[in-house]
């Protein structure tokens, strides 16, 4: 029982924070100069005061504050998110078009870059522990220093000019080839073209935060007495490191593993922009230059409640990664 | 993984080679068709706009690509002279009140409904009065009625004469609109925005936000045998550089002026079977200005104004800035429009004679600080007002730069809130329509990015304005707007910088792509793709 407790509790609380960060995010927003009328107006081109009057009344921006935040609020417990201004469409039909991208970019990351970076940084930390090969180390190491210093930006276009101008391997931009309508197989291998350059470009960052991480903490493992006795009682070197040091090193990695998928949630804005990756990022970075107030708030509450969830999924996992971690009840 | 990759990439090819072998083959037996049928075109929308309800969103995106679904009555040609569209002719009571159109039989919507003169009626008469963020005012103004007087005639009587009124039936100011789907509904929330119902030569298809937009061949275009193209895809690419990038590689063959930076177009214009045209613009015409606020110190001051004209080297923002895209302007109307008058000269760039008029001024610059609010579309913007804070500091100013996006910009100078700061605006061909909402005084008003935000107040031009718009004769509009280019130079209304030129980039297989004063913003009914 005191795991469906734990998880009632949490549930509750991230609730509670869901609804705060609505109305700060609310509040925060409107301190940005300018609103959907002004910039709209400023788009068209509109020479006539009144036609910005009559936006700003038909999207209820006339009204004062309390009364639009107590209103957006009273949507969100119905679990409306409201209507975009601009795009006159229900703000949870825009999200859920962008929202799919966003995840299929932030699951394929997320693999390849903890499989890679654990791969790597256990390889660099065994050479080390083995003492062999420290050259292999050195170069790991500096691998994952240099894709840790470079912008993403100017990464992900050297990928699109070497991979797709030149050597014209893959795909540069968008997530399916456009007009081609294909179907089944065919469209998972397109997609899957599509997915390998943002994939990478993303990866590459988090992938040697993860090398640097794991080789650190199975450093620190190495030296600790239990790993002395496993070799006592006639372990090979091959299973003490698996069993006795790269476990104790998990926890690390856990952690920041669920603050990756947090980060990703949110959108990987840059890569989606230079890639023309249809996700949730450019939404919400469009949505803010045109202060389309419902569309942002909507996406702010949809990614911090993914954060919360994963957060929550990392709490629940460090539970099996390290069973002296115990699971409270959540009002205490 | 890389190898599977490859492969699959190389049968696309192949495949694509035996498509275009196939369609050069049809080609062939089909004789000596000039015009080939068939083909897609791939453009950008840059940025993605909300929506593509032409009647109601006036972003240049907008137009681009909803100027393929809808129509107006007529278009332009360079010289911006009327030519017939959905309208076979026009004319002109001899008191300039009123106007009757005869329309194009056998023209119908993208549902199959006919087109007849009681959606013109509606359109002008009723929905774009409501809807249309620009011609909302010139219609309110000087429009007394709409009247279907049959099915394919259709009257237009006039509050006082308007001498641009012929200038008005272009696509983006007045697209007909169907009146069976709008009339007697919530025009803002009518679900058919969401899937455009015009009678042009491309319909709606799909919408696939962050994306493409596909637009499909009208097969029941009321101009026999076109279009030639089969589809258009807009693509979203919101990345400049990527941008460039996708045009490189092939998968977007057009470039529409403002898709890729300046410094782009020069060395993509460079490539192989790469065409380049600056015409297609002459109905908009931008031409950049910058905006001093005349309400407060130092730029109530009229030799303050000057001296800043003098200050700085509109040579130098033509040829540099703007990477040669720009040519240095004269005066308040752009030499591509009606009535420039190619006489008047420009303030020449003499930094002494700009120090003298400020001693001559009396004004204490020290005492009033300038800050530019630098105008949030791309970097020779930056690059400008960085030019500019160095010319006036040589003259003694005290300049800082204000960062703003674009929502901050058009707040701050709808609420007049600036000193100094870039515009530039859409001539739409005739100085009423898109110039004159600059200098009225009757246009001081808040609100609007696109008024007289500077404060100009001046009743001689006033009056000028006022009667040459509603002048029917040419000969008298160009001696009245003569003498108000004349006023606004010397009195620095605005301080004029240069004439914006738009590259079109395309590849030399696309025919008949720019051919009219509106270039790209065309249904493109004529456009071909050279197999």
């Amino acid at each position: 029982m005191p795991f469906v407790t734990f998880l009632a509790g949490r549930i509750f609380k991230a609730l509670l924070v869901i609804v705060a960060i609505a109305a700060l995010n609310f509040l925060l927003i409107r301190l940005a100069p300018g609103d959907p009328a002004s910039v709209m107006a400023g788009e068209a081109g509109a020479t006539d005061p009144k036609y910005v009057d009559m936006l700003r009344a038909r999207f209820g921006l006339d009204q004062p504050l309390w009364k639009q935040l107590a209103l957006y609020l009273g949507q969100i417990v119905q679990f409306d998110l409201g209507f975009s201004y601009r795009n006159q469409v229900p703000v949870i039909a825009l999200i859920g078009e962008r929202l799919p991208a966003t995840l299929l970019l932030m699951a394929s990351s997320f693999v390849v870059s903890l499989v890679l970076g654990l791969g790597l940084g256990m390889a660099a930390a065994g050479v080390r522990f083995f003492g062999r090969a420290r050259w292999l180390d050195s170069a790991i190491m500096s691998i994952a220093l240099i894709f840790y210093a470079t912008p993403l930006f100017w990464l992900a276009l050297m990928m699109v000019l070497v991979f797709s101008v030149q050597l014209d391997w893959l795909p540069a931009f968008g997530m399916e080839s456009v007009g081609a309508n294909l179907k089944g197989w065919a469209r998972i291998v397109d997609i899957a073209q599509h997915l390998v350059l943002p994939t990478l470009a993303l990866s590459l960052f988090f992938m040697s935060v993860y090398v640097r991480l794991a080789r650190a903490a199975m450093m620190e493992v190495m030296t600790q007495d239990h790993v002395r006795t496993g070799f006592a009682k006639g372990l090979t070197g091959g299973e003490v490191l698996r069993r006795h040091v790269f476990r104790n090193a998990l926890l690390p990695i856990v952690t920041f593993a669920g603050i990756q998928l947090g980060q990703v949630a949110g959108g990987a804005v840059l890569i989606e922009t230079v890639f023309a990756w249809p996700g949730i990022g450019r939404l919400m970075f469009d949505a803010l230059l045109q202060r389309d107030y419902q569309l942002l708030l909507g996406v702010f509450l949809v990614t911090s409640a993914t954060v919360i969830f994963f957060n929550l999924l990392t709490d629940i996992a460090y539970r099996f990664v390290d069973p002296r971690i115990r699971l409270e009840g959540g009002a205490r | 993984m890389s190898n599977r990759v490859f492969k699959t990439s190389k049968t696309r090819l192949s495949r694509t080679r035996l498509a275009l072998a196939g369609l050069a083959l049809s080609a062939l037996s089909m004789g000596a068709a000039a015009q080939t049928k068939g083909g897609t075109l791939n453009g950008i929308v840059q940025p993605e706009p909300p929506t593509l309800m032409l009647g109601m969103n006036q972003q240049a995106p907008t137009i681009y690509v909803a100027g393929k679904i809808y129509q107006s009555l007529m278009t332009y040609s360079p010289d911006l002279k009327p030519q017939p569209e959905l309208a076979k002719s026009w004319v002109m009571s001899a008191d300039g009140l009123t106007y009757t159109f005869e329309l194009e039989p056998n023209v119908k919507w993208h549902d199959g409904k006919p087109f007849t003169a009681e959606d013109v009626a509606f359109t002008v008469g009723t929905f774009l009065r409501k809807t249309h963020p620009r011609a909302n005012v010139v219609l309110n103004r000087y429009l007394a009625s709409a009247t279907a007087l049959s099915p394919t005639k259709v009257e237009f009587k006039l509050k006082e004469p308007f001498g641009p009124f012929l200038l008005l039936f272009e696509v983006s100011t007045l697209p007909m609109v169907p009146k069976h789907i709008y009339d007697g509904t919530d025009y803002a929330t009518n679900p058919a925005n969401q899937t455009p119902i015009g009678t042009g030569p491309f319909k709606f298809k799909e919408w696939k936000r962050g994306s493409h937009i596909h637009l499909v061949k009208n097969e029941n275009y009321w101009k026999p045998g076109k279009p030639y193209l089969d589809e258009i895809y807009f693509r979203v690419i919101p990345d400049s550089a990527s941008r460039a990038l996708a045009f490189e590689k092939g998968d977007v063959q057009v470039l529409r002026g403002g898709d890729v930076d300046n410094v782009d177009v020069r060395r993509l214009r460079a490539l192989k079977g790469v065409t380049t045209t600056t015409a297609g613009w002459e109905s908009y015409s931008p031409l950049a200005f910058m905006m001093m606020n005349n309400r407060k110190a130092p730029f109530d001051n009229v030799k303050v104004r000057q001296a800043v004209m003098h200050a700085i080297d509109k040579n130098f923002i033509s040829s540099t800035i703007f990477f040669g895209l720009a040519k240095p302007a004269n005066g308040p109307l752009a030499s591509t429009t009606l009535f420039n008058d190619p006489s008047l000269k420009a303030a020449p760039f003499n930094i002494a004679r700009a120090k003298e008029l400020v001693k001559e001024s009396g004004v204490d610059l020290s005492k009033s600080p300038v800050k530019i609010l630098s105008f949030p579309y791309g970097a020779q913007w930056e690059r400008l007002a960085e030019y500019v804070k160095q010319g006036l500091e040589q003259v003694g100013f005290t300049v800082s730069i204000e960062p703003a996006d674009a929502g901050s910009w058009a707040k701050r100078v709808s609420d007049w809130d600036f000193d100094l700061s870039f515009n530039f605006t859409y001539q739409y061909g005739d100085p009423a329509l898109g110039v004159a909402r600059h200098y009225l005084s009757t246009n001081i008003v808040k609100g609007s990015p696109f008024a007289n935000n500077q404060g100009y107040n001046n009743p001689k031009v006033d009056a000028l304005l006022v009667k040459a718009a509603s002048s029917t004769d040419p000969a008298e509009r160009g001696k009245l707007y003569t003498e108000f280019q004349k006023i606004a130079v010397d009195e620095v209304a605005n301080g004029y910088l240069a004439e914006l030129q738009f590259a079109t980039l395309y590849r030399a297989n696309i025919k008949n792509l720019v051919k009219t004063g509106i270039g790209l913003n065309e249904t493109l009914d004529d456009a071909w793709i050279e197999k």
